[in-house]
C-alpha cells in the first residue's frame, strides 16, 4: 500500500518563478525567503517520494467562469504549464500518474466528496513554483515524482469551508492509504498565506493572523476550521483564502506530525510567504 | 460571525470585493475576454484594436470605460476578478505593485514600502 511521507507547504508567487529564473538566490531581497528551502531539498532528496500530489488553486488557466469546480483532480499522463498572459517560460510536460489519479477519484467519490476529473489540465504558477523549488531545474529533475495535481476553487465565492479543506485531505489520506502499491507520497499545500491584489485594500498582509495559522497547522488543525469563510477573507486578504490547500495538505497528514523546517517572510511580491515541512510519524 | 450559506451572506470587510455569482454575472464578459488573453493571438488582437475586441466580447460602456481609463477600481466594480484582470495588466506590463499603487493612489515605490511596513 502507498504511505504518506510527509507534507510541504509555500507560497506559489509567480515571482518566485520569475527569481528562481533568474538564480536570485542570495539577492537581498529574496535571500530571507530561499533559505527557507535547503531544508526541504535535503528531505526530499533523502525520502525521493514516487508521487507528488500538488495541492493548488488554479489562477484562470485550467478553469473559467464557464465552468468552475470546486475540487478537482487531474487523471492526464501529463502536466503542461503555458504563459498565463505573461509570456512565462513554457516548460517540458510534468510526468502525471493516472492509475493513481483514478484511485484517488473512485476513493473520494466513494467517500463522498463529488469532484471534477481532468483528462487535460493546463497547470499554472501554483503548481509550477512549488514544484520548482522543491526539486531544482523541475520538471528536468531526477528525483521529480509523478505528479497529482488537484485544484480547489477560490477564484469565486463560494469558496469551500476550512472543515470540508480539512475533511477533503482525510479523504485523500484514506485514498491513497489504500492505493495497492508499495510506493511513497508526498502532499503539497501552495498559496498563502496573507495577500490581496485586488481593491482600495490591495497590499494587506497580516503577520499575526499568519502566524496563527503556522502556530495551529501541525498539531491543531481542527482549531482552524472554526474560522468562517468571510473571516478567513478579512483576516487572510481576498486572496489569501489560499490557505485553504495548505488545510487540505493537513488533512493528508494524519494526527501525528513532526515540524521539520519552518519559514515565514514578508513580503515577498504583495504576499506574507510561508514554508512548512511536515513529516508524519 | 456565522459562516451561514446563502447569497447575502457576505460580511462588509472595507477595500474588498467579494468575487461571488452576482459579481460572475456582471463581469462575464470582461472576465472572458481577459481569460482568453491566456493565448498571445489574442492579446495581439487587443492591442491591435482595444474598441473592437471589447465590442467582440460585448462589454458594457461600464467596462469599457475603466479600460479606457485603466482604471483598476473601475474594473473590478464593473464584475472584474483580479485573477482575469492580471492577464490584461500582463499587456499594459503592470507588475502586481504598479496594480497595488493604481488602487491605493500611491505609487509604486510608495505601495513597496507599504508593504515592507508590515514585515
Amino acid at each position: 500500500m502507498a504511505r504518506i511521507l510527509g507534507g510541504i507547504t509555500t507560497s506559489h508567487i509567480p515571482a518566485v518563478g520569475n527569481a528562481i529564473q533568474q538564480e536570485l538566490f542570495d539577492d537581498p531581497y529574496w535571500k530571507p525567503f530561499f533559505d527557507g528551502y535547503p531544508k526541504v531539498h535535503e528531505w526530499v532528496k533523502a525520502n525521493k517520494p514516487d508521487y507528488v500530489i500538488n495541492i493548488y488553486n488554479d489562477h484562470g488557466l485550467g478553469f473559467f467562469l464557464d465552468r468552475m469546480p470546486t475540487f478537482a483532480i487531474g487523471a492526464a499522463h501529463e502536466y503542461r504549464n503555458e504563459d498565463e498572459g505573461w509570456g512565462l517560460p513554457e516548460l517540458p510536460p510534468f510526468p502525471g500518474a493516472p492509475e493513481l489519479s483514478w484511485h484517488i477519484i473512485e476513493s473520494m467519490v466513494a467517500d463522498e466528496f463529488d469532484i471534477t476529473s481532468c483528462q487535460e489540465l493546463p497547470v499554472d504558477h501554483g503548481f509550477v513554483v512549488p514544484m520548482q523549488l522543491f526539486w531544482p531545474g523541475a520538471p528536468n529533475n531526477p528525483d521529480m515524482p509523478r505528479a497529482v495535481p488537484i485544484s480547489a476553487n477560490t477564484v469565486q465565492h463560494p469558496i469551500p469551508t476550512l472543515k470540508r479543506a480539512l475533511d477533503f485531505g482525510k479523504a485523500l489520506r484514506r485514498a491513497i492509504e489504500s492505493f495497492p502499491e508499495e510506493a511513497t507520497v508526498v502532499v503539497l499545500g501552495t498559496g498563502g498565506l496573507s495577500h490581496q491584489l485586488d481593491g482600495a485594500r490591495a497590499g494587506f498582509i497580516n503577520r499575526e493572523f499568519d502566524e496563527y495559522c503556522l502556530n495551529n497547522i501541525a498539531h491543531n488543525p481542527e482549531e482552524l476550521t472554526k474560522i468562517t469563510r468571510m473571516e478567513l477573507v478579512e483576516k487572510a486578504g481576498a486572496q489569501g483564502t489560499e490557505f485553504l490547500m495548505w488545510m487540505m495538505m493537513r488533512g493528508a497528514l494524519g494526527d501525528d506530525v513532526t515540524e521539520l523546517t519552518r519559514n515565514y517572510h514578508i513580503p515577498i511580491s504583495n504576499t506574507g510567504a510561508g514554508t512548512l515541512l511536515l513529516e508524519c510519524a | 460571525m456565522h459562516d451561514m450559506p446563502g447569497y447575502d451572506c457576505h460580511i462588509d470587510i472595507p477595500g474588498t470585493t467579494i468575487f461571488d455569482g452576482r459579481q460572475a454575472m456582471k463581469g462575464y464578459n470582461l472576465n472572458k475576454m481577459c481569460y482568453d488573453f491566456n493565448q498571445k493571438a489574442n492579446r495581439d488582437g487587443f492591442a491591435a484594436d482595444e474598441e473592437g475586441w471589447m465590442e467582440k466580447y460585448g462589454l458594457n460602456d461600464e467596462q469599457k470605460e475603466a479600460i479606457r481609463s485603466r482604471n483598476v477600481l473601475a474594473m473590478i466594480e464593473a464584475g472584474g476578478n483580479i485573477y482575469y484582470l492580471a492577464k490584461l495588466a500582463g499587456i499594459f506590463q503592470l507588475s502586481v505593485q504598479d496594480v497595488g499603487g493604481l488602487q491605493t493612489g500611491r505609487t509604486t515605490e510608495e505601495f513597496k514600502d507599504y508593504l515592507k511596513s508590515q514585515a
